[in-house]
């Protein structure tokens, strides 16, 4: 698997975000909250989250199942809507949007692995990358992103003739093909085995580091939070403890 | 090629079945609009093209005699371009072999060179030499009837002098495109022939030496002809004018008019029915199509792409399958419009053919068609856009179970499980199911008022010939003879009963509406030939008052206790006021009855009959025929059987022909409807089904929770669609009926029952085929990509 992030465009395109003034904080939130039904069957999915996330960094978001971390990264991401509270993206207020600009942000902002793959079953993996870098303004092509998650061979599969983990590598590279300022992964190594893992956590860390992308991750594997700069531990809906790592630990390095 | 466009392809390709099911329900509905438009818009096209190169008369001033220099004086009135003065007459022609004379009309053609009016399309043969005075041309219709052809002789009465006569050719001619028997209304080819004789051989026989008896004229484009009508009786008046008439009101050209104009009339309201129908069904599939689309949809959202181009995406699919139907169906519908034309030709004889489309018919076709598809499409589009993509992308929220409560326990411990999932399902959409319910049931309804229609017709025909007349034989007089007459026929060895009409040619007015047609004096209670009511009763014909029949009362737009204007036209024409006493239920024609006597007085002719009708034993019809030919005052004698075969015979083959197409294509629409059904219901299930295999359950099993939901929602379908038929028959009943008659809804048991066979066998057959697919289907592909 080879990693090459580090292309010339790639460069390029680290050094105009490093020199565009970037905001301190990618995400701020005050009181977001998010309840899903009403009456009796109500679910507070998030009650009252306040978060702060530092623009470049590499940010894990750990908690057990249900906790919310899907929710909050659909919010964050612009798929969703709180219920109440704000969230800011940069000096945006993403609450006050309209579906229009938010269309926009994603558009040009957001790279997203889904926790459930998320591959449109009637293209192939070349197409369905070319879906995103079709509409994006400065992408790699889908070879090269292909490429960065070692399926540069299964470039004509469709997702039915793919294994779960090559589907979940052809997310990962979906998402970083657009080179996104910011890169949700939900859960993303959570069908690969230790060395394909390692290799992908090493992708998300390129992306982080030469693209000064602001990546978040939502993992089981405690283990992950070893490479984050930052560590969040949720927990029914809310923030229980946020950890910086002093040290941060190589991929290749993690225990799996 | 985009990404998008690329999976545009594909979803077409995966879906390719249930695209061309939809596409066949769009494209019949367009075929039959297309191709009925095209046969009106071709029909009226030839007669017009017939008409003009031939030079019909827009004029026909029948007179006595008029000296053959007065036609100059027609010619000069202000507006008419052409002026030509002709002889003819009536005439009986004695085939061997046949009981009875049959009737004929004889026609001069001038001595040398074509006319300048009311030419002559030359079949077979040659024109008529002026030095042979007994060379005819022989109407081709009549001609094929008895097998005769150019060199044949033929034996007719002329002026009641017998006349052998050579047939030189055969010919037909715009002003006999329908013939029928005088006092008739079918045309019968067998049973009216036209003679084309030379001028002067013609004027020898009605001594009508250096005159005429009808001229007919040409006019200028702008000319009025109301004034044109008063000059030219006005001018023929001292001759003894018969009254002129404009191409309207010709026999021939009037029948035609309303056959096309019926056969519009069906296709105002019978195709967009159709085409009703079908759009609906593509609302509903391409609706339930884009429905299952939503986590895709939210996905390509999710990714920035806009509602903008999501939604060009989707209605790009939607209006390939839509657009795509309706050019299948304009395609068909230019081909089998352009098969059907030239049956319709051989029927109404024209000589050639000028095939022509009506533009607005693809127009609305294309129209009706996208614009269903892509609300259906718009609407759910709509729909999953207010979603955020993270609630699209998820699966629908699992059922709210809770509350069920008591009744779902109970029938927990009734229905086995795969039971309780095809009920659940049908519960938990009941929008969905309503669609398909009403999908279907549309189909059937449509089934029921066409199987409804067919027995229309033979109800039509039941009642016309078996309850309203009653009669065997109708014998014509040459002209109003006294009421004695029927006294002579009552003796006749045989004839059972007998019952005199007066028949008068009248013109009918009624404010700006006019009629012109006959009043039939009958006895005031009448047995053989009556007038009823709607419970079909004998109407008693009160003195001083006339009945007409419902179409003509609305055509006039009067009911009971209004005023009608009668111009009589023929003896001395007088102008009768004549009260509206009622109105009488008829399928066939338009008459208008009064009680004999009265009418005989308001003429100031007493005690005349001009025909009579006759019920007669079977067994003595040949000698009845032999002593009725032989009777001098007899103009013709026509059989009921004869009449009723011709009806028959012109339903089948004429406007009427157009029900056994539209039953097809009501079949192929019900078929279609109800395989889509099927096909979607599948479609929205195969994730479960697998699932369903996969932990256990029996192909059997699986099967059962997809072809139940399609079992009750037929079922459902089935009454409603006997109620919806029930109406729709109504709808479809008027649009059959023509000037000339009337089909009335007949919707029996048996409709139903033959309607919800289809309907059945139709659910089977999908069931069926969606069943095979199932079992083919690939249980690991099918589970393996979680979209
Ligand atoms: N559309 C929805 N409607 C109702 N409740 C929902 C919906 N989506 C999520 N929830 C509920 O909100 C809570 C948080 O869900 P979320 O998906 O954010 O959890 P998660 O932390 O991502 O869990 P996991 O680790 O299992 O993915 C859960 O209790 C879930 O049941
Ligand atoms: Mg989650």
């Amino acid at each position: 698997m080879n990693s090459n992030v580090t292309n010339a465009r790639g460069q390029v395109n680290a050094v105009q975000r490093a020199g565009s003034g970037q905001h301190p904080y990618t995400y701020t939130t005050n009181g977001l909250t998010k309840v899903y039904g009403e009456g009796q069957a109500a679910v507070h999915a998030l009650r009252g989250v306040d978060l702060k996330i530092p623009s470049g960094e590499m940010v894990v978001l750990l908690g057990p199942s249900g906790s919310g971390k899907s929710t909050l990264l659909n919010i964050i991401g612009g798929l969703d809507r709180g219920t109440a509270g704000t969230v800011f993206f940069q000096d945006q207020e993403l609450s006050a949007m309209s579906d229009a600009q938010l269309t926009r942000y994603r558009r040009d902002h957001v790279g997203f692995v889904f926790q459930f793959y998320n591959l449109m079953p009637s293209l192939t993996a070349r197409e369905n990358v070319e879906l995103v870098t079709e509409i994006a303004t400065d992408p790699m092509t889908p070879e090269e992103a292909l490429g960065l998650v070692g399926l540069g061979k299964r470039a004509d599969h469709f997702p039915s003739q793919l294994s779960g983990g090559e589907q979940q590598r052809v997310a990962i590279a979906r998402a970083v093909a657009k080179q996104p300022t910011v890169l949700f992964c939900d859960e993303p190594t959570g069908a690969l085995d230790s060395t394909t893992g390692r290799a992908v956590l090493k992708v998300l860390k390129d992306v982080n580091e030469q693209l000064g992308a602001t990546v978040l991750i939502v993992t089981h594997a405690a283990a992950t939070a070893a490479m984050a700069h930052r560590v969040i531990h949720f927990a029914d809906g809310a923030i229980r403890e946020v950890v910086e790592n002093d040290t941060r630990l190589n991929p290749e390095d993690i225990e799996w | 090629m985009s990404p998008l466009n690329r999976k545009l392809l594909r979803d077409l390709w995966r879906i390719k079945g249930q695209a061309i099911a939809i596409g066949a329900v769009i494209a019949v509905g367009v075929l039959l609009l297309v191709m009925q438009s095209g046969l009106v818009t071709s029909l009226d096209e030839t007669r017009r093209a017939y008409y003009e190169r031939y030079r019909l008369a827009d004029v026909f001033a029948p007179v006595n005699r008029a000296p053959a220099q007065r036609i100059a004086d027609l010619a000069a009135i202000p507006g008419v371009a052409a002026a030509e003065g002709r002889v003819s007459g009536s005439a009986l022609i004695d085939i061997p072999g046949l009981d009875l004379p049959l009737q004929a009309r004889a026609v001069s053609l001038p001595d040398f060179g074509k006319p300048r009016l009311n030419d002559i399309y030359l079949n077979e043969g040659r024109r008529l030499e002026s030095d042979h005075p007994d060379e005819i041309l022989l109407l081709k219709s009549f001609a094929k009837a008895h097998g005769l052809q150019s060199g044949d002789s033929l034996s007719a009465t002329m002026n009641g002098a017998r006349r052998e006569l050579r047939i030189v050719g055969l010919a037909q001619s715009p002003e006999f495109l329908y013939t029928a028997a005088p006092g008739e209304l079918i045309s019968d080819d067998s049973r009216f022939g036209v003679i084309w004789m030379s001028r002067s051989a013609l004027a020898a026989a009605y001594d009508m030496e250096g005159a005429f008896n009808e001229a007919l004229l040409s006019l200028e484009r702008n000319a009025r002809l109301p004034a044109v009508l008063d000059t030219a009786d006005r001018i023929l008046d001292p001759c003894g004018a018969l009254g002129a008439y404009g191409l309207e009101d010709q026999f021939s050209n009037s029948f035609i008019t309303e056959e096309i104009d019926g056969l519009r009339a069906t296709n105002a309201s019978v195709p967009p029915i159709f085409l009703g129908v079908a759009a609906f069904l593509l609302y509903i599939v391409i609706s339930r199509m884009v429905q299952s689309e939503r986590e895709e949809i939210g996905l390509v959202k999710a990714f920035g792409y806009t509602n903008v181009e999501v939604g060009a995406h989707y209605l790009k699919l939607v209006l390939t399958i839509a657009a795509g139907g309706a050019a299948a169906g304009c395609l068909l519908g230019i081909v089998s419009g352009r098969a059907l034309v030239d049956i319709y030709l051989l029927y109404y004889k024209f000589p050639f053919l000028v095939f022509q489309l009506d533009p607005a018919s693809f127009v609305t076709g294309f129209l009706v068609s996208v614009s269903s598809a892509s609300v259906g499409g718009v609407l759910v589009l709509r729909r999953v856009f207010a979603l955020t993509p993270a609630t699209a992308m998820s699966p629908p929220v699992p059922p709210d179970y809770s509350r069920s409560g008591r009744i779902g326990q109970a029938l927990n411990t009734v229905l086995d499980q795969p039971s309780r999932m095809v009920l659940r399902r049908l519960t938990r959409q009941p929008g969905r199911m309503a669609g398909a319910v009403i999908g279907i049931a549309l189909g059937m309804a449509l089934s029921v008022a066409m199987i409804g229609i067919m027995s229309g017709f033979d109800r039509m025909i039941e009642l016309s010939f078996n309850v309203i007349d009653r009669s065997d034989v109708t014998v014509s007089f040459n002209e109003a003879m006294s009421d004695k007459t029927v006294y002579e026929l009552q003796s006749i060895p045989g004839v059972i009963e007998v019952e005199p009409v007066r028949m008068v040619s009248v013109i009918l007015r009624h404010g700006l509406k006019s009629h012109r047609g006959a009043i039939n004096g009958l006895l005031a209670l009448p047995r053989l030939n009556r007038a009823v009511d709607s419970d079909l009763k004998s109407i008693y014909l009160r003195e001083g008052g006339i009945i007409l029949a419902q179409s003509l009362a609305n055509k006039l737009g009067v009911k009971p206790g209004d005023t009608l204007t009668v111009e009589v036209r023929e003896g001395r024409r007088p102008v009768l006021s004549i009260p509206v006493v009622g109105v009488t239920t008829t399928l066939l024609g338009a008459p208008a009855f009064m009680q004999l006597d009265a009418l005989n007085r308001a003429l100031g002719e007493p005690n005349r009959v001009s025909a009579a009708y006759l019920r007669i034993d079977s067994a003595e019809s040949a000698a009845i025929y032999r002593i009725l030919k032989d009777m001098p005052a007899v103009a013709g004698v026509s059989l009921k059987s004869d009449a009723r075969a011709a009806l028959q015979k012109q339903m089948d083959t004429g406007a009427g022909a157009t029900r056994f197409i539209m039953a097809a294509i009501a079949a192929v629409i019900t078929f279609g409807i109800v395989y889509n059904a099927a096909r979607i219901a599948y479609a929205e299930r195969a994730r479960d089904l697998a699932s369903l295999r996969v932990i256990g359950f029996t192909n059997g099993e699986a099967a059962f929770v997809l072809l139940g939901e399609l079992a009750v929602v037929t079922l459902f379908a089935l009454p409603m669609g006997a109620l919806l038929g029930y109406y729709l028959s109504f709808a479809i009943a008027i649009g059959f009926s023509t000037d000339l008659y009337q089909i009335p809804a007949s919707v029996s048991l048996e409709s139903y029952a033959i309607a919800a066979i289809a309907v059945l066998i139709a659910a089977i057959t999908s069931g069926w085929l969606v069943k095979r697919d199932m079992y083919r289907l690939e249980l690991v592909s099918a589970l393996k990509t979680r979209e």
